[in-house]
């Protein structure tokens, strides 16, 4: 036996430790009536953590009118209930807002299994509390024993009250202290008639009812037993965790077969107890066979409201799929080392009594090794099943009448065949039209084809004619066979329908999500995640939905709608925000704000909550609505699993980008001293001399022209750094117009005419050139960087400017006969603040202002050395396109 | 300082430049009238009557084409605009507005004399009867005659070509925005669009230029508009 912890479950918990130290802490006061002094044993404590200094609010407090209770309440303060008007009444509340706005370290909540009055944010108050703990504030709050959801049942079993009012067992379960607040049957019952508990009225209804010595001890007991198993599970975890190395048993594991009986939840809760004192893992079971279709929808939601409880109590719930449900349920037993299986008692009515018990004892035969457990349904669960509304199935008439019509064309060829052919025969001929009825029409249409057959076939063909008298009981064998044939035909058609039927919706489902995948794997970034979502859930299911994304600093934002008729309202937002922040599905068919548009469910993806889905789901509900939900949450998963993806892979990009920018930002700084300080220098010393005022006139000149020439210099190098900034910024709106290349050209050479002063200039700019489609500005500037490029790096030499176009590209080369770009550098020189030598001026921002320029222009720029020598750079540029215009007509009137 | 010099109104907000502008003007002959935000120059404008407007487009308490609107409902005195070097837009807005011609900064002193003089001597044409004959470098335009010769050489213009070519010259020297000149040529319901004009333009500098890439007299103002060079 491997006495070490196990690894996940060892990272399992250090997380929910995690969770929990940011988590406020909970505390239940656990009792097993009422009136045991839970209340009274709260507020205790809460003064004596007030009297240590810590910020107590008393924010839900029962005092039941006792006396000593309300005086342990003075002096706390409290927040005030919140109040709703609720068809008419006025209720108070709770108010969670005000408790989470006020932010104590801890809030006293009273009865934590009271249900909200409709319209608060949560239907249960335990979700109020679970609210208060994410937010990191402490709770102090009260249970009885009777309103654990596990417990439920057998209470009602001991008491004969059912409560309505539950808390799943987790939230009892992931308390960090529970004080059970004990008191003997006896004192509680004295305590009731000295009025302690309820006014004197009430409290005599009370005991006759539910304060019965009997009741009381039970739920003592249970309440106990509730809490010693919680300190063991306590123990088993400080054992786990310091590896006491003692042996123990070889894991247990349950596994209970659910079905669409009511019995489920019964046979559900069992299972928990029965896994909770092995310390077992169990699993919940649903076998789907082809008649799974049909079971009425309101068995199938219980079906599913019963799944849903395996996972609430802490279970695993799964569905298979398959025809021999003995075989299916043993083979995946073995396959997860299950030790028991939990069963449902057959009914004792029922004509589906016989196949169930059929399977009970299949399953009890083939299971070697596994223990079986079969357990009874209780008599409230068979009165509910015997009270069940059936649901009439819709019939038409017309698969009846074909079926009829079908008989008659039997009997009309019947007739036609008759003088040649034995009578036995044409009966051949009738059942011919039973199989064919039976295969297309169901059971029903042909059960009235095999009488009207028969009837027929001995109303007309056998002697005596014309009567129904059967002289021969060969007949009634006939009927029999034919009777036979037809439900077994009718039957095993609609099977292979149902099958057919169930193959392609698993089909579909497949292939829906396949394509979800697919779409989900192309896209490339958090929004493009969200549209194919919504493309999916909207397209494919016809649900409304939107996908809301949170982005730093500002509100969020819904990212993707399917259509404007989703409209959301500041209240649905809220919806959105507190899903976003508790990573908790709300909204329609959930316990949170159910009276809310649609349903949203958290986008989470290792912990994360990375957005939220928004779905609405159809009022009128052809569909069941779990199977809808489950798309939604299986879409969900992926979403959220390519939304991670997506987040991941922009924050790896923005990360690099973060680092590039540092990079620039360093050699921007030492550009900047250089290229400001020197001309600076120059400027600065220069107009000193003059303003001294000491100077001959021509020094007085030199100096001037020195100044000048410097504050040029920097004029320029700011400019480029302005370009730079506003082409990096990405904020760039290129403002293109077909422009003729000559203009922009010539306009760039008069700017830089002063630099290429006395230099030949040799154009080729060919008359045929298409106009190119540019912003004129920027492409200027491009052109006045080559420039002054060649006028420092190529001095003295002649600037050649060609120009040729093909395929919707014009091409630019402005050449000189310089010494060239240096070796292996041809691409370098367009990095920002590349320098081919630390002599020359300039901050080596020309050249890459030219690459962001002929890039934001859908063109390219490249280097290269001149075979004759020097360089060459090579500017591509797209057309304009559309052939110049013609000469619009001259306006009427118009003056020349 | 003799009253018979003209006048200067400069309106500018940073010292520095209203220093260079004014030692700059005095000593080239001009008088100067100072004012450092957009009010206080409409008084100056009013009470000075000046010959001439040196106008900041990025005055602190006014919009700069607000005082060029302003100005032009009872002056039609030349305004020149001086820009910070990234608004082609602001440009052609205040050319647009009524401003006779631009300057960017940073720029030289014979880059403002030179505008200022051409913009004081289109002034003071304005009311003179137009002269027959324009006459630049090699280009010779004789309006009445509709001939327009390069070095003697007669060259052939369609009628949009020539109103175009007439267009500038009666501006010389001054830049014309897009606008101006596509309502010169075609009309205003053609102004906005540009490429006409583009296409226009390069059919002109093929017929009189020598190098239609190295233009003498048409020269591009990028994102602005045209201006017909003067060789006085």
């Amino acid at each position: 036996m491997d006495d070490r912890p196990d690894p996940d479950e060892l990272l399992e918990r250090i997380q929910s430790d995690e969770v929990r130290s940011r988590r406020g802490r909970l505390k239940i006061f656990f009792g097993s009536a009422p009136g045991v002094g839970k209340t009274y044993a709260m507020l205790e404590a809460a003064r004596s953590r007030r009297s240590e200094g810590v910020d107590v609010v008393a924010g839900w407090v029962e005092t039941h009118g006792r006396r000593e209770t309300e005086a342990l309440l003075e002096g706390l303060e409290r927040i005030p209930p919140r109040v709703l008007s609720y068809k008419g009444k006025q209720l108070a509340e709770f108010d969670l807002d005000a408790a989470l706005d006020r932010g104590p370290a801890l809030v006293l909540l009273d009865e934590l299994a009271h249900t909200n009055a409709p319209g608060s944010r949560h239907a249960k108050r335990w979700q109020d509390a679970q609210e208060l703990l994410s937010a990191g504030i402490g709770v102090y709050t009260t249970l009885n024993v009777q309103h654990l959801e596990s417990l439920h049942e057998a209470v009602a079993q001991v008491t004969g009250i059912s409560i309505s009012e539950r808390v799943p067992d987790t939230a009892f379960e992931e308390a960090d202290e529970v004080e059970l607040v004990d008191l003997t049957a006896d004192d509680l019952i004295l305590r009731l008639k000295e009025g302690k508990v309820y006014f004197p009225q009430l409290a005599e209804r009370a005991l006759e009812n539910f304060f019965r010595p009997g009741n009381l001890i039970a739920l003592r007991e249970m309440a106990l037993r509730k809490t010693a198993d919680r300190v063991d599970v306590q123990m088993e975890r400080y054992r786990k965790d310091h590896a006491v190395s003692e042996p123990w048993p070889a894991k247990e594991r349950i596994l209970v077969c659910l079905g669409a009986s009511p019995y489920g939840q019964h046979l559900v809760r069992s299972a928990r107890s029965l896994a909770a004192r092995l310390r077992a893992d169990w699993i919940g079971l649903y076998v789907e066979t082809s008649s799974h279709d049909r079971i009425p929808p309101a068995d199938r939601e219980q079906l599913q409201r019963t799944l849903r409880l395996v996972e609430q109590l802490g279970g695993k719930a799964v569905t298979l799929s398959a025809e021999n449900t003995v075989e299916e349920i043993l083979t995946f037993a073995r396959s997860r080392n299950v030790t028991k299986i939990l069963l449902g008692k057959p009914p004792r009515a029922g004509w589906w009594r016989l196949s169930r018990r059929r399977f009970v004892e299949g399953l009890i035969r083939e299971s070697e090794g596994v223990d079986i457990y079969v357990l009874g349904g209780t008599a409230h669960e068979r009165l509910e099943r015997l009270h069940r509304f059936r649901r009439p199935e819709r019939r038409s008439w017309r698969p009846y009448a074909k079926a009829a019509a079908v008989v008659a064309l039997s009997a009309v060829a019947s007739g036609l065949l008759s003088p040649f052919v034995e009578p036995t025969n044409l009966a051949m001929v009738f059942l011919l039209g039973v199989i064919l009825v039976a295969t297309r029409l169901g059971t029903g249409p042909s059960v009235l084809a095999s009488v009207l057959s028969v009837a027929l076939f001995d109303f007309v063909f056998v002697p005596p004619h014309l009567t129904f008298r059967v002289s021969d009981s060969q007949y009634l064998i006939t009927f029999s066979v034919m009777l036979a044939v037809a439900l077994l035909t009718s039957n095993l058609a609609a099977r292979v329908r149902r099958e057919a039927r169930r193959a392609r919706e698993a089909q579909r489902r497949t292939e829906a999500m396949a394509e979800l995948t697919m779409d989900l794997a192309r896209a490339r970034d958090a929004r493009a995640v969200a549209d194919v979502a919504v493309r999916h859930l909207s397209g494919r299911y016809g649900l409304p939905s939107a996908v809301f994304l949170p982005f730093p600093d500002a509100p969020i934002e819904t990212v993707s709608s399917s259509d404007a008729s989703f409209a959301y309202r500041a209240s649905e937002m809220a919806v959105v925000k507190w899903v976003l922040q508790r990573g908790l599905p709300a909204g329609q068919d959930t316990d949170t704000l159910p009276g809310s548009e649609a349903l949203y469910l958290p986008l989470k993806a290792s912990g994360e909550v990375l957005g939220v889905l928004g779905a609405r789901l159809p009022k009128d509900r052809v569909e069941e609505p779990s199977e809808v939900r489950h798309r939604i949450e299986a879409a969900s998963n992926q979403t959220a699993l390519a939304l991670e993806r997506a987040l991941l892979a922009e924050r790896a990009r923005k990360a690099q980008m973060d680092a590039e920018s540092e990079r620039l930002r360093s050699d921007l700084l030492s550009s900047l001293s250089h290229d400001f300080r020197t001309p600076l220098a120059s400027i600065v010393g220069a107009s000193s001399s003059i303003a001294d005022g000491n100077l001959k006139p021509e020094e007085v000149r030199e100096l001037a022209q020195s100044v000048y020439d410097e504050s040029l210099r920097l004029s320029r190098f700011v400019a480029n750094l302005l370009d730079m900034t506003r082409l990096q910024a990405g904020s760039l709106v290129l403002n293109r117009e077909p422009q003729p290349l000559e203009e922009v050209i010539g306009a760039a050479l008069d700017r830089v005419r002063n630099r290429l002063e006395g230099r030949e200039i040799l154009l080729d700019l060919p008359e045929s050139l298409p106009m190119v489609s540019i912003d004129a500005r920027l492409v200027e500037h491009l052109f006045i960087n080559l420039f002054e490029n060649v006028a420092r790096h190529a001095p003295k030499s002649p600037v050649e400017i060609r120009a040729t176009a093909s395929e919707g590209r014009v091409t630019v080369t402005v050449a000189d006969r310089g010494p060239g770009l240096p070796k292996g550098a041809e691409s370098h020189v367009f990095e920002k603040f590349y320098r081919a030598s630390e002599r020359v001026e300039g901050a080596g921002l020309g050249l890459a202002i030219c690459r962001a320029v002929a890039e934001a222009h859908g063109g390219a720029i490249r280097g290269v050395n001149r075979p004759e020598g020097g360089a060459a750079f090579v500017v591509e540029l797209p057309e304009a396109g559309l052939p110049p215009p013609d000469p619009p007509p001259r306006p009427p009137g118009a003056h020349s | 300082m003799s009253p018979t010099l003209p006048l200067v109104l400069l309106i500018e907000d940073e010292p520095g430049i209203r220093r260079f502008l004014r030692v700059t003007l005095s000593s080239s002959g001009f008088r100067v009238a100072e004012a450092s935000c957009g009010e206080d120059g409409m008084k100056r404008a009013a009470a000075d009557r000046p010959d001439l407007v040196i106008l900041d487009l990025g005055l602190p308490d006014r919009d700069g084409m607000e005082v060029i609107r302003d100005l032009r409902e009872w002056t039609a005195v030349p305004i020149l605009v001086l820009t910070a070097r990234e608004s082609e837009r602001a440009k052609v807005e205040a050319l647009d507005a009524g401003a006779d011609d631009y300057l960017t900064k940073p720029f030289g002193a014979a880059e403002l004399l030179a505008r200022l003089r051409v913009a004081l001597r289109h002034a003071l044409r304005a009311n003179a009867p137009q002269e027959p004959v324009f006459t630049t470098g090699d280009l010779r335009i004789d309006l009445g005659a509709r001939v327009v010769t390069v070095a003697d050489r007669e060259v052939h213009l369609t009628p949009i070509e020539f109103r175009l070519l007439v267009t500038l010259a009666k501006h010389a020297g001054k830049v014309l925005t897009h606008r101006q000149l596509l309502n010169a040529g075609w009309g205003p319901e053609y102004d906005f669009q540009a490429h006409y004009l583009r296409v226009y333009m390069a059919q002109l500098r093929r017929k009189i230029e020598d190098s239609p890439a190295n233009p003498r007299y048409l020269r591009t103002e990028p994102g602005v508009g045209y201006r017909l060079v003067f060789e006085g």
